[in-house]
C-alpha cells in the first residue's frame, strides 16, 4: 500500500509538471465542445427558397409567409414555372423550390388532402434531406392547425430524432460523442503513453528489477488518469448543461456508472497497448490511429451508424465508445433510466473483463 | 594561417556563465584536444563555435567565418561527428554517404567517385548496401569520421569520438585522425581517454567555463612535473568548484 | 549459502540474428568488486540484464545470490541493486523525490540506512530540491548509485557507470564504490575504461559476446605471452610506422606518449632495438622493458582472437 501510494504520488507529480501536456488534456474537451456545439452545426440556416405557384391565393401567400419567418428559410421570390426550377438550382439562385399545384386551393376543400412538392438540390444528400425535413415539418404544422393535411408528393420521410430533438439541435447529438472520445484519449492514450515512456526512460528496468509487484506498476499508472477522467466528466457535462443548453434528463446514477465503466475500459485498453508499445511514439500511434480514429468515424458520433454499410455497421460493434455514445444519448437526451442501457452496460462490462484477463497474461515481470 | 581564433568568447545562460571569456588559437592542421570535467563548459563552447549557439559576448573566427554573422558559412565549411549521432542506421552505408554529400553540396558524380574509394580504403565494398546499424561499432565510427571529412573541410569537430569503443579500434580510429591532419585538415576533438590527449599537438583544459591550461601535452607534463596527461588533468580539473551545471 | 554472489555457466543470448552473449561463464565471489572490461557492443549489458533478472536467457543458467535468475527471480530482487547504462532516474523530479521514491519502492526510507549512503547523500543534499534532469553527468551518476543502495543491497550491479564522465570524477566514483565494498556489498561492475579494471579484486574480458580471459589484473598481466616494451622518440608517429615494419613485431600500438612494442618472448632486447631505431634516423629514442596493462592483454587477445 505505502509503495503504491508513493508511486501514485510520483505519478501525479509527472502529470502536474508537464505544464503542456495537462493544459492540452483539460481545456481541449471545453474547446471542442464549444467548437462543435456552436460552430459545427448541422443545422442549416437561412437557405434561399423560391416558388412556383401558379394560382397564388390565400393558402399558398400563409404558407410562403410561414417558411419565410422561420429562421431557416429566406424568400427570394416566385419562379414562372416548373420549367424555372432546374436552372435556379443549379445556379445556386434558391437552395429549395416549393411547388403548389394549381388545384392547390380546391383540392383542399374538396378532398380534404393536397399535395405539394419541395425540390431540393440533391448533391448534398445530407443537406437535401435537412431541408426538405423543415419544409415538410413547418408545412405540416400549418395545415393541422387549418385541420387539413398536406402530402409531401417528394417526401423522404422524417427522421425519429425529430421526436426528442425539434429544433434538431446539433449539439445533442455530439456532447455524448465528445465525451466518449475524450475520456478515451485520457484513459487509453495517456495510460499507454506513460508507461511508455518509464520504458523509453530506462526507469522502468529499475522498477522491475526491484521487489515491487508489476502490478503495483499497472496500477499507480492508472489511477492519475482515473481521476483526470472523473475531472474532464464533470466539467464537460457542466460545460454541456450551461454553456450548450444540452441537459442531462434521465437517471444520473445511470449517467455516471456508465460512464465510470467506460472508463475502465479505457484504462484498460490503455495498459493493453503499452504491452506492446516499447517507445512513447508507438504507443502515441497505435493508440491514435488504433482507437481515435475509429472512435470517431464508427461510434455514432459524427456519422449515424444505421447509414453505415453492413460491414462497418459490424465492426462498430467492437468500439466501445459505441456503446457509450449509445447510452449516453439515452440517458441525456432521451432521459432514460437503467433499465433501458442494459445491454450497453453489458457489453461494456464484458468487454472490461475480457481486457483486464488479456492485460494480466500480457503483462510480463520482465523487460520482453 | 589560423583555423580558429576565440577572442573572450563568452556564454551565459541567465546568470549562469557557462563559457567565461576563453581565448585561443588552433592552426591549419593541428590536431587541437579540448578537454574538461562535465560541466565545465565544452560542450558548450562546441556549440558556439560550430554556428549552433550564439555567444553573448566575444568574438570567434572559424575557418575564416564570424561565428555570429556568418553561421551558415561554418556550417558549410566544417565537418562533424559526435558519439552520439554520427550515421543514420536505419540507412545502408552507401545511402548515409549520399545522403551527407548531398547536404554539402557535393554533386553526385563526385560523391560517387570518393565513395567508391573511400569504401576501398576503409575494406567495406562489399558492406556498402548493409544497414549501418549492422557495423560493430569501431566501424560505424571510423566510418562516420570518413563521412565528416567527405567534403573535404576545412575543419573537423569530433565530440568524444571513441566513447565506448574497443582499444584496437580506437588506436585505428586515431590513425585515420592523423591521416586527416596530414592533409591539412584541423582537427578539434574532445575526449574523456587521457592517453588520447597525448596524440595531440596542442591542448587546453577547461574548468568552469574558464580555460586554465593550453599547451602542447609534453609542456604541460613538464611545467606541472606530471608523467602523463591524466595527471595533468587530476591536478587541474580538480580544482574545479562547478559541480552542477 | 553459496560462497558466490553470482555465478553463470554457459549463459546464451540472441537479439534475432545477433549473437549477443556466447557461452558465457562468469562467477563473482562474495564480498569482492568484479569488473567486466569491454567495449559497447561485447555484450556486457546483455549480460546484466539476464542477472538483473530482467531478460531471460536462451541458454544456461545463473544464480544470484543463490537464487535462480528464471525460477526465483522475486527473491533476487530483493536483495540487489541496480544502476543500468544510461541515466535511469526521473528528470523531471527532484533529487530528494527521486530517492525517497526508491527508497519506497524497496520498503525503506533514505534515513534507514543513511549510514551506507551518507558519504554521497552530504554531495547531493545541496541540491535536494533540484530537478534531477538539471544536474550535470558526475552528479547524475551519483544520484543513480545512490538510490540503487539506498536500501543496502547484498549485491550491487553497475552497468557502465562512468561512462561519459571525465577522469575526475571516474576516479571519485571508483573510491566510493571500493568504500561500498568494504561494508561487504558484492560489486559486479562493467566498463570499457582499461584503466579502471586496475581497481578491481578480479576481471573479465569480453569481447563480441565472449569472455576472452577471467583473473585478477596481476594475473591477467602474468598470462601476457610476449616481452612488452615502451618506445619513446621525438616522432612518435614516425616511430610507430617503423616498429610496425620490425621483423621480430608481434603487435605495436601507440598508448599515448609511448608506443608498446611486443615480441615473441626473448626474441630482442633493449639495445638491439634502440640501435635498430637509431640506425633508421630516429632520435631521442627510449626504449624499457614493461610489465603489460590489462589494455594490453585486451589487445593481445583481440588480436588472437582475429588469427584464429
Amino acid at each position: 500500500m505505502h509503495t503504491l501510494s508513493a508511486f501514485v504520488r510520483k505519478e501525479f507529480h509527472h502529470i502536474l509538471r508537464d505544464r503542456w501536456t495537462l493544459i492540452i488534456l483539460l481545456v481541449t474537451p471545453i474547446i471542442m465542445l464549444v467548437l462543435i456545439g456552436f460552430a459545427m452545426t448541422t443545422e442549416v440556416k437561412g437557405t434561399t427558397f423560391m416558388v412556383v405557384a401558379p394560382e397564388r391565393d390565400v393558402s399558398t401567400s400563409e404558407l410562403v409567409q410561414i417558411l419565410s419567418q422561420s429562421v431557416y428559410f429566406t424568400f427570394a421570390g416566385y419562379l414562372p414555372d416548373e420549367q424555372a426550377i432546374d436552372s435556379a438550382l443549379r445556379q445556386g439562385m434558391a437552395g429549395l423550390i416549393v411547388v403548389f399545384p394549381s388545384h392547390f386551393a380546391s383540392d383542399r376543400t374538396n378532398t380534404g388532402t393536397s399535395s405539394v412538392a419541395v425540390i431540393t438540390d440533391g448533391s448534398d444528400p445530407n443537406t437535401a434531406k435537412t431541408l426538405t425535413n423543415y419544409a415538410s415539418a413547418i408545412m405540416l404544422g400549418w395545415a393541422q392547425k387549418q385541420n387539413t393535411t398536406i402530402q409531401n408528393t417528394l417526401s423522404i420521410g422524417i427522421e425519429t430524432r425529430l421526436l426528442y430533438n425539434p429544433a434538431m439541435k446539433g449539439a445533442y447529438n455530439f456532447v455524448p460523442g465528445v465525451l466518449g472520445m475524450i475520456l478515451l484519449l485520457i484513459c487509453a492514450m495517456m495510460t499507454s503513453i506513460s508507461i511508455a515512456r518509464e520504458k523509453e526512460s530506462g526507469t522502468m528496468e529499475i522498477l522491475l528489477s526491484s521487489p515491487m509487484q508489476p502490478v503495483v506498476i499497472i496500477l499507480a499508472k492508472t489511477i492519475p488518469y482515473f481521476f483526470l477522467s472523473c475531472l474532464n466528466l464533470v466539467t464537460s457535462l457542466a460545460m454541456s448543461m450551461t454553456v450548450l443548453g444540452v441537459p442531462v434528463r434521465g437517471s444520473w446514477v445511470a449517467l455516471i456508472c456508465v460512464s465510470l465503466l467506460y472508463i475502465f475500459v479505457g484504462l484498460l485498453l490503455g495498459v493493453m497497448i503499452s504491452t506492446i508499445a516499447n517507445s512513447q511514439l508507438v504507443a502515441l500511434l497505435v493508440s491514435g490511429m488504433g482507437l481515435m480514429l475509429p472512435v470517431m468515424l464508427l461510434s455514432g458520433m459524427m456519422f449515424p451508424i444505421e447509414s453505415m454499410p453492413f460491414p462497418l455497421r459490424l465492426i462498430s460493434h467492437i468500439i466501445p465508445a459505441r456503446w457509450y455514445v449509445s447510452a449516453m444519448r439515452k440517458v441525456m437526451i432521451k432521459g432514460l433510466g437503467f433499465g433501458s442501457i442494459l445491454t450497453e452496460l453489458t457489453v461494456l462490462a464484458c468487454m472490461s473483463a475480457v481486457l483486464l484477463v488479456i492485460s494480466l497474461k500480457k503483462f510480463k515481470p520482465r523487460l520482453e | 594561417m589560423n583555423a580558429i581564433i576565440a577572442s573572450n568568447l563568452t556564454k551565459k545562460f541567465g546568470s549562469f556563465t557557462a563559457v567565461d571569456h576563453i581565448s585561443f588559437d588552433v592552426s591549419e592542421g593541428e590536431i587541437f584536444g579540448f578537454l574538461g570535467a562535465n560541466g565545465a563548459g565544452k560542450t558548450t563552447a562546441m556549440r558556439m563555435l560550430t554556428g549552433l549557439l550564439k555567444p553573448t559576448e566575444g568574438k570567434a573566427l572559424v575557418a575564416g567565418f564570424d561565428i555570429k554573422k556568418q553561421s551558415e558559412k561554418i556550417k558549410a565549411n566544417i565537418g562533424y561527428m559526435s558519439q552520439r549521432f554520427a550515421l543514420y542506421g536505419d540507412l545502408t552505408i552507401s545511402e548515409n554517404i549520399r545522403l551527407f554529400g548531398g547536404i554539402y553540396g557535393m554533386d553526385a558524380k563526385l560523391i560517387a567517385e570518393k565513395r567508391d574509394r573511400l569504401l576501398d580504403e576503409l575494406h567495406l565494398k562489399e558492406e556498402k548496401d548493409s544497414l549501418v546499424s549492422r557495423l560493430p561499432l569501431g566501424w560505424k565510427q571510423k566510418l562516420a569520421f570518413s563521412v565528416s571529412i567527405f567534403h573535404e573541410p576545412k575543419i573537423v569537430f569530433l565530440d568524444e569520438p571513441t566513447g565506448g569503443v574497443d582499444p584496437a579500434a580506437r588506436r585505428r580510429f586515431w590513425e585515420m585522425i592523423y591521416a586527416a591532419s596530414e592533409q591539412g585538415i584541423t582537427v578539434f576533438v574532445t575526449t574523456h581517454y587521457m592517453d588520447e590527449a597525448e596524440y595531440c599537438n596542442r591542448v587546453s583544459i577547461m574548468v568552469d567555463g574558464r580555460i586554465e591550461a593550453l599547451d602542447s601535452p609534453h609542456a604541460l607534463k613538464t611545467r606541472y612535473a606530471a608523467s602523463s596527461m591524466d595527471e595533468v588533468f587530476q591536478m587541474i580539473a580538480r580544482k574545479a568548484t562547478r559541480t552542477a551545471d | 549459502m553459496t560462497r558466490f554472489a553470482v555465478a553463470a555457466e554457459g549463459i546464451e543470448k540472441h537479439y534475432g540474428k545477433v549473437h549477443a552473449l556466447k557461452e558465457v561463464d562468469l562467477k563473482v565471489e562474495k564480498g569482492e568488486i568484479f569488473g567486466l572490461i569491454g567495449s559497447d557492443g561485447s555484450g556486457k549489458t546483455s549480460l546484466f540484464r539476464i542477472l538483473t533478472t530482467l531478460v531471460l536467457p536462451d541458454g544456461g543458467s545463473a544464480t544470484v545470490g543463490g537464487f535462480d535468475v528464471v525460477t526465483q527471480y522475486r527473491n533476487i530482487r530483493k536483495i540487489i541493486g541496480y544502476m543500468p547504462g544510461r541515466f535511469s532516474l526521473y528528470q523531471d523530479l527532484s533529487v530528494r523525490e527521486n530517492l525517497d521514491f526508491f527508497a519506497t519502492v524497496f520498503n525503506t526510507t533514505i534515513e534507514e540506512n543513511q549510514d551506507l549512503i551518507k558519504e554521497i547523500w552530504v554531495q547531493l543534499e545541496p541540491f535536494s530540491s533540484r530537478r534531477a534532469g538539471n544536474l550535470s553527468g558526475g552528479m547524475k551518476q551519483k544520484l543513480a548509485l545512490c538510490c540503487a543502495l539506498v536500501h543496502r543491497p547484498d549485491i550491487l550491479f553497475l552497468d557502465e557507470p562512468t561512462t561519459g564522465v571525465d577522469p575526475v570524477s571516474r576516479r571519485e566514483f571508483w573510491t566510493m564504490v571500493s568504500r561500498f565494498n568494504r561494508q561487504g556489498i558484492s560489486i559486479l561492475v562493467s566498463t570499457p575504461y582499461m584503466d579502471e579494471a586496475a581497481l578491481c579484486n578480479r576481471i573479465a574480458l569480453i569481447d563480441d559476446g565472449t569472455i576472452l580471459e577471467t583473473g585478477t589484473p596481476s594475473q591477467l598481466s602474468e598470462n601476457y605471452p610476449d616481452d612488452l616494451w615502451s618506445v619513446t622518440g621525438d616522432s612518435l608517429h614516425t616511430l610507430l610506422v617503423l616498429l610496425k615494419s620490425h621483423p621480430s613485431m608481434h603487435s605495436c600500438f601507440s598508448f599515448g606518449s609511448s608506443i608498446h612494442f611486443s615480441t615473441a618472448p626473448g626474441a630482442i632486447n633493449k639495445d638491439v632495438l634502440t640501435r635498430w631505431l637509431e640506425s633508421h634516423d630516429q632520435t631521442n629514442v627510449s626504449v624499457t622493458s614493461i610489465k603489460p596493462t590489462i589494455e594490453d592483454r585486451f589487445l593481445s587477445l583481440s588480436i588472437e582472437r582475429v588469427h584464429r
